[in-house]
This record gives structure tokens, C-alpha cells and sequence, in this order.
């Protein structure tokens, strides 16, 4: 299995640093690395190489920053660069405004064309348009009673022609159906076709002719190797598509198809579909495939969060007191502080690798860290430096004065007290270790 | 960082396929003894590999095989490279190669009960449709099961199936007990005396574990009824999926005990080159390949030829 990126560059580059300037040589191992990593993530071939050799040009002779290694560098410009061609910003889906919107779904067999149709009127309904289901896929056996059954349970009405032959009929009528029933959005679901197969191409072609589609959705597969560059071209220049929907993404691949996909059909990837239930399909965001190209859930953007707004000072001086075992509540509340500017724990936690599924369900409490703010707030300065004084009578009053019970004031106290016992182990020979891989984790 | 801005994709477009063209007149070249095979056509191999699926470890293995095979080789017009290459794939393949399922099997353990697993959309029904209709064909009584009481409207497309290969189906209405289903269908085929049963089941992500575990109950039902049974459990494995099938694959195994790989979609561009991988961890064999929506579109799999198809053009 593949180790973290991160963990490899640094591997790789453990030479390297303390090296002013990144050269040619010094990378060589790290952009290898980078190229396995793509490719083991089913990047294509060519666009790996392209991606990499611009990197390269990119990051030689920069000079590298005290505070960030050169894996970090290289972690950083590569995720940049990443997300620029994911397509920076996210891309909404083209509705007309008034009159009827025409969806049009394209895609191999299995893609997941049927149930994304049916989820994206689900959706849609949900924002005030009236959907119509079209079922133009004429040859899979039931995929036209999959469609209706789908359809039924979203309370979407669901047009087709049954026993007819004519897919390009079926779209143009639902068209008009609509039109007489209300109905403002039109979602076309048509049969997976291979690229290849000229006919079924035809076909999808002169559907778009007929009904002259707002918006062209090509729906993939997000396990889809090396030749999705193949399949998505040969769509594109058939139809033109106006952008690509990601599904199968609640599986555990690294999807670099949805890279290989961006580079040579320059569309946006508009949606991704996350599960089998009619509700999982979500706004794609670009930066988020970056990181899970790279292996590294959100981390890379945790770092720019916390580089903004951590103060590299105070985070030193912090490190000090970590080191000296001086750790007290007035540096817990500091530390409260930046994550509150950071945004919510939740949030943060979440753009930790392996931590967002973990905590997707679970109850991260952000009212529990102002609880502790206003907790802390209640003690003197001498009580905060020095928690060895907070008696049960003071203990009383910091209740009292910070709305809280007592048993939250004790709980608080005694959770910092195991706090400090597991910094002290800091101190140990892996305690410095660890504390060492999160300075490294910091600045990223 | 615009880094992609002035970046020619479209120099790219055009030369995907041409590749594999190149790569064959180039090592044919060598053949007759006219250029030396050298590191530009090595890494133009790779690329081939590479962009089949077959994974940058194996693709580095085969080239480090032919770098090693043209160094003994001293005389290269004796050498014919592209065979040494396609020799050493298609072994790789046949290692865990079992043939076809022969009727002496099937006599044997009558019902012999084949469980078809794989992720969402990946040609399981259809497969199924197709093996009902191979075996009904060379004279078998065939019964399917319609297990997969999840998917909307799964029970009506496997019906087509049935009818279309003119053999028996059972199912229970959508939303039961996968197991009740496999459950009953091997006690209709013992009851009528049918010689083979293949099961369908719902696609799953490897990464459900409910699901997963609900293949494990399958299978036990399954040898509840029929001793031995599943004889055989097939992988059917979508040809465009990438490096994704490997973990597929070990997922899989972990669950159900893999016997068989089935590659679908083969008609396409995709070359299906994960398989490599798979049969070398899993010590599976591909079995079939399936290669266009109709009822006779599956084929024995035959690595010779599979292996000659990847450095094809399409
Ligand atoms: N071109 C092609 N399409 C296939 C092949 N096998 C299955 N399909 C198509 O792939 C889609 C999904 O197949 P299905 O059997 O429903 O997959 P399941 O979800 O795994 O049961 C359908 O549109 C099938 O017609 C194949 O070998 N070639
Ligand atoms: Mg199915």
C-alpha cells in the first residue's frame, strides 16, 4: 500500500535540506516519488509526465524558506498546482433561468448515469425546480423500470415511451411533456455507450441535436484507469460536454482519472456522487480531489489555514513551554484563541487525513471549547499560571463567575492535570520525537 | 501559480494512441536487425504498460526482464523483444490458470453454485445473463438467483436475462434477504435436478463493511445447502477500472474467497492491465472476459491473445 506522500518526500529529501536552492539533482528523487504517486493513482501516463516536468521547472532555484523544509516546498507546489488545474473554484450547474433546462446525461456503461439522474432531480426539486425524469436508455434490460422506480420514490414523474426503439423520440417528447405538464427540468438519462461503438455515438449526438440540451453532464466512473483520457475526449468531441460528474467516490479511490479528465478536456468537474442513496451527491470541490490525488486529505490546506493565523512566535514560545513542562492555562487559552480564528474544531478536524470520515458522524462540540474559554476566563492570573492553588472555594467562584457548574470546573482542572502529565512525556527521547513531527506537521 | 496556463494539452490529445504503434515498429525493428533496441523505446514500453493499467511496479519489472534479456542476448538480430515481452506477460497470467470449468466438475458437485461479487455497475448481471447462456448452450440445466434485492428494478433486468438465455430464475421481491434468496434458488435447483447455479449479487464498494459481511452470510448459506458451495466465486471486474481494482480484488478475497476473475468491457479502449497485479497477489485466474452487451459476448480468456491485444492499436 501506498505510505504517505508527505512521509516519502521526506524521505526522499531528508538530504536536502539545510540546502539554500532546489536543484536538479536534489529533487530528482522526490519528483520520482511524485510520479508514483500519480500514477498509482491512476493519473494518465502522459499528463503525469507533462504535470511533473512543469513542477520541476517550477520549483528549481527556489530558494527554500527557513521554516519549511524542501519536501514541504515541493508538497506545496505541487498541491498548487493541483488544485489550479482541478480547476481552482468549484462550478455551478447551468440552469436557465426561465424557460426549460435540458440535462443531458452521457457515460459508459456502469458509470452511474441512472442513479445519478434520479439524484440530481432529487436535488434539484429540493431548489425549487420541477424536475422530469426522461428514460432514453432503450437497450439495458430494465433500465428504463430502474429509472421508474427511482423515480417514484423521490416523487419525480418519470417520462418514456414504452416498447419504443427511438431514443432521440423519447428525449424530444419528454421535452414537450414537460412543457404541457409544468415541469422546468428536463433530466435525460441515456444508455452507457462505448466510445468506440459509432452508432450508440450517433445516437447521443443527435439527441443533443434534438433537444438542444443547457447542460451536457459526462457522469465517470471515479475508478476509472489510464484510459479515461480515451473515453472523455472521444465523448467530448462528440458532444461537447459542459461538465463531468465524479461517482463511486464513497470507495477509496484516489480518483486521478478526475486530473487526467481536466487536462485534456478542459470542462469542470461539477459534481460528485458519493453512494447508492438518492441524497449523496455533493458540489464537487476541486482542491479536495487535489489532496485525495495526493493521498493527503485536507492537510495541505490545514497548513495554510494554520500559517495564517497562527502567530509563528507565540507558536515558538508555546514550544518552549512544551519543552520546559511550563504549560499553563494562560497558554491554553492562547491556544483556544487561534483555533477559534481558525474556524470551528469540527472543521479543522476534518481536514485531518483519516480524520474526517472518523468524526463525520461524530458530536465535535464546539460550545464545549467555549465552555473551557469561559472557564479559563473566571480564573486569576495566578490561579492560571499556577493551577496548584485552585482550591474547592476558588473552584466554587470560577463556577459561579463562568456559569458553569462546579463538576465542569473540576473536570476541566483534572483533564489539565492529565494534559500536563502527557507533555511532561514530551520530554522523553520519543516525546521530543513526536513533538518534532508536529513542528514539521505546522508548517507543512 | 498558474503553472498549466501555457500548457499545449493539445499536443497530447493527439498523440494518446499513437503510441503503441510506434513501439511495434520500433521493436520489430530490432528483429530484423536494423537499430538497437535502446532507453527511448524502453520508456515508450513503459508508457504502453503503463497507460494499460498495469501498474508502474510491473510495468518496471517487465522492462527491468527485457533490459536483462537484450544484455544476454548479444547478437540482437536473433532477439525478437516484443515476443520475449509478450511471452513473459502471458506467463504471468497463466500461472493460476485452472481452463475453463469442465463438465466433469460440474457432474461432480451438481449443483456446482457460482457467486458472482463485484462494486457498483461493473458487468455482474449481465455477466451472469451471459454464463447462464454459455452453459445452458453446451447442454446444462441452469438456474440463477436474483440476489441482489437492493438495486431498483435488479429483479426485472436479471429476469430479462433468464428469459433471453431460456433458463430458470429465482427471486423474491425487492428489499429481502439476499441470503433467503440463494437460499431458496439452490433448493430449486436441487429439487429440478439442475446441474449449475449462478448467484448475482448487489454491487457493493469493498469499503461497506455491512456489505461485505453480507457476502460472508451468502456464502455460508450457500454451503448450508449444498455442501462445498460456492464452488467457484467470480470477481467481475470493470476493464476501464484502474490501480482501484487491486484493492478491490484483496477486499473481495478477504470476504469471499476468490476462485476467478471476470474482465468486463473489453470491447472498449480500455486493456483491463490491473488484472496482472491482481492474479499475482490474489493467485486468481481470469476466467472470462466480457466484450459487448449481447448474450454471446463473453469469451474464454486467453492470455496469448489478451497479451498480443495490449500492444495493439485500437
Ligand atoms: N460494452 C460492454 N458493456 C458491458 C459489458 N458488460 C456489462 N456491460 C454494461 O455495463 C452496464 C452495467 O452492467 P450490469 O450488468 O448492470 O452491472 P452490475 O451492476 O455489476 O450488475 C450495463 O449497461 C451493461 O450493459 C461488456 O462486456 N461490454
Ligand atoms: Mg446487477
Amino acid at each position: 500500500m501506498l505510505e504517505d506522500l508527505t512521509l516519502k518526500l521526506e524521505k526522499a529529501l531528508k538530504k536536502v535540506t539545510g540546502q539554500v536552492r532546489l536543484n536538479e539533482e536534489n529533487i530528482s528523487d522526490s519528483l520520482r516519488e511524485i510520479r508514483r504517486v500519480l500514477l498509482d493513482a491512476d493519473v494518465n501516463y502522459k499528463v503525469a509526465k507533462k504535470f511533473i516536468d512543469n513542477v520541476k521547472e517550477k520549483a528549481l532555484g527556489k530558494e527554500v524558506l527557513v521554516s519549511v523544509t524542501p519536501g514541504q516546498l515541493i508538497t506545496k507546489i505541487i498541491y498548487d498546482e493541483l488544485t489550479q488545474l482541478m480547476g481552482g473554484q468549484s462550478s455551478e450547474l447551468g440552469l436557465n433561468p426561465s424557460g426549460p433546462t435540458v440535462i443531458l446525461m452521457v457515460g459508459l456503461q456502469g458509470s452511474g448515469k441512472t442513479t445519478f439522474s434520479a439524484k440530481l432531480a432529487r436535488y434539484l426539486s429540493e431548489r425549487k425546480r420541477k424536475p422530469l425524469l426522461t428514460a432514453a436508455d432503450i437497450y439495458r434490460p430494465a433500465a428504463i423500470e430502474q429509472l421508474k422506480q427511482l423515480g417514484s420514490k423521490i416523487n419525480v414523474p418519470v417520462f418514456t415511451i414504452d416498447g419504443s426503439k427511438d431514443a432521440v423520440k423519447i428525449a424530444k417528447d419528454s421535452v414537450a411533456y414537460a412543457k404541457e405538464n409544468g415541469l422546468d427540468t428536463i433530466i435525460i438519462d441515456t444508455a452507457g455507450r462505448l466510445h468506440v461503438d459509432d452508432n450508440l455515438m450517433n445516437e447521443v449526438a443527435s439527441i443533443k441535436e434534438t433537444v438542444k440540451p443547457t447542460e451536457i453532464l459526462f457522469i465517470v466512473d471515479s475508478m476509472t484507469g489510464q484510459d479515461a483520457v480515451n473515453s472523455a475526449k472521444a465523448f467530448h468531441d462528440r458532444v461537447d460536454f459542459d461538465g463531468v460528474v465524479l461517482t463511486k467516490l464513497d470507495g477509496d479511490t484516489r480518483g486521478g482519472c478526475a486530473l487526467s479528465i481536466k487536462a485534456v478536456v478542459e470542462k469542470p468537474i461539477k459534481f460528485a456522487s458519493l453512494g447508492e442513496k438518492l441524497d449523496s451527491i455533493e458540489v464537487f470541490y476541486p482542491e479536495r480531489m487535489a489532496s485525495r490525488i495526493l493521498g493527503k486529505g485536507d492537510v495541505v490546506s490545514l497548513v495554510e489555514k494554520a500559517q495564517q493565523q497562527f502567530d509563528e512566535k507565540e507558536t515558538e514560545d508555546l514550544e518552549q513551554k512544551l519543552l520546559a513542562n511550563k504549560f499553563d492555562f494562560e497558554d491554553f487559552l492562547k491556544q483556544i484563541k487561534m483555533i477559534k480564528k481558525m474556524g470551528s474544531l469540527k472543521s479543522l478536524l476534518g481536514m485531518v487525513p483519516g480524520m474526517s470520515s472518523a468524526i463525520k458522524d461524530a458530536d465535535v462540540d464546539d460550545n464545549q471549547l467555549i465552555k473551557v474559554e469561559s472557564i479559563i476566563q473566571s480564573m486569576t492570573r495566578d490561579e492560571r499560571t499556577n493551577p496548584k492553588v485552585l482550591n474547592g472555594s476558588r473552584r466554587k467562584r470560577i463556577a459561579r463567575g463562568s456559569g458553569n457548574t462546579i463538576q465542569e470546573v473540576n473536570r476541566l482542572i483534572k483533564q489539565f492535570g492529565e494534559m500536563q502529565k502527557m507533555m511532561k512525556r514530551f520530554n522523553s527521547k520519543s516525546g521530543r520525537k513526536m513533538l518534532g513531527n508536529m513542528k514539521n506537521f505546522r508548517y507543512n | 501559480m498558474k503553472l498549466f496556463k501555457n500548457i499545449n494539452f493539445d499536443k497530447l490529445k493527439d498523440g494518446l494512441d499513437k503510441t503503441r504503434e510506434k513501439i511495434v515498429n520500433r521493436i520489430s525493428e530490432t528483429v530484423s536487425g536494423k537499430a538497437n533496441i535502446d532507453e527511448a523505446t524502453l520508456e515508450e514500453l513503459e508508457e504502453i504498460l503503463i497507460t494499460s493499467d498495469i501498474g508502474l511496479e510491473t510495468a518496471m519489472e517487465v522492462i527491468e526482464t527485457t533490459r536483462i534479456a537484450l544484455k544476454r542476448e548479444q547478437d540482437r538480430s536473433k532477439l525478437n523483444v516484443l515476443e520475449v515481452i509478450q511471452n513473459e506477460l502471458a506467463s504471468a497470467l497463466d500461472r493460476y490458470s485452472e481452463g475453463p470449468i469442465d463438465k466433469i466438475e460440474i457432474e461432480k458437485f451438481k449443483p456446482y453454485v457460482i457467486l458472482i461479487v463485484g462494486v457498483n455497475g461493473a458487468g455482474k448481471t449481465t455477466t451472469v445473463g451471459k454464463l447462464a447462456y454459455n452453459f445452458k448452450q453446451s447442454g446444462l440445466k441452469v438456474v440463477i438467483g436474483s440476489a441482489d434485492t437492493f438495486r431498483a428494478a435488479a429483479n426485472e433486468q436479471l429476469e430479462i436475462w433468464a428469459q433471453r438465455a431460456g433458463v430458470e430464475i429465482v427471486q423474491k421481491e425487492s428489499g429481502s434477504d439476499p441470503s433467503a434468496v440463494a437460499f431458496d434458488t439452490l433448493n430449486v435447483a436441487k429439487r429440478t435436478n439442475a446441474d449449475i447455479v449462478l448467484i448475482d449479487t448487489a454491487g457493493r464498494l469493498h469499503t461497506k463493511n455491512n456489505l461485505m459481511e453480507e457476502l460472508k452470510k451468502i456464502r455460508k448459506v450457500l454451503g448450508k445447502v449444498v455442501e462445498n458451495a460456492p464452488h467457484d466465486t467470480f470477481l467481475v471486474v470493470d476493464g476501464n477500472t484502474g490501480q482501484n481494482a487491486l484493492i478491490q480484488a484483496r477486499e473481495f478475497e478477504k470476504f469471499t474467497d476468490l476462485t476467478g476473475l471476470i474482465v468486463t468491457k473489453l470491447d472498449g479502449t480500455a486493456k483491463g492491465g490491473v488484472i496482472f497485479q491482481i492474479c499475482a497477489e490474489q493467485k486468481v485466474p481470469v476466467r472470462y472476459i466480457g466484450v459487448g452487451e449481447k448474450i454471446d459476448d463473453l469469451q474464454d480468456f486467453d492470455s496469448k491473445k489478451y497479451v498480443k491485444a495490449l500492444f495493439e492499436l485500437q
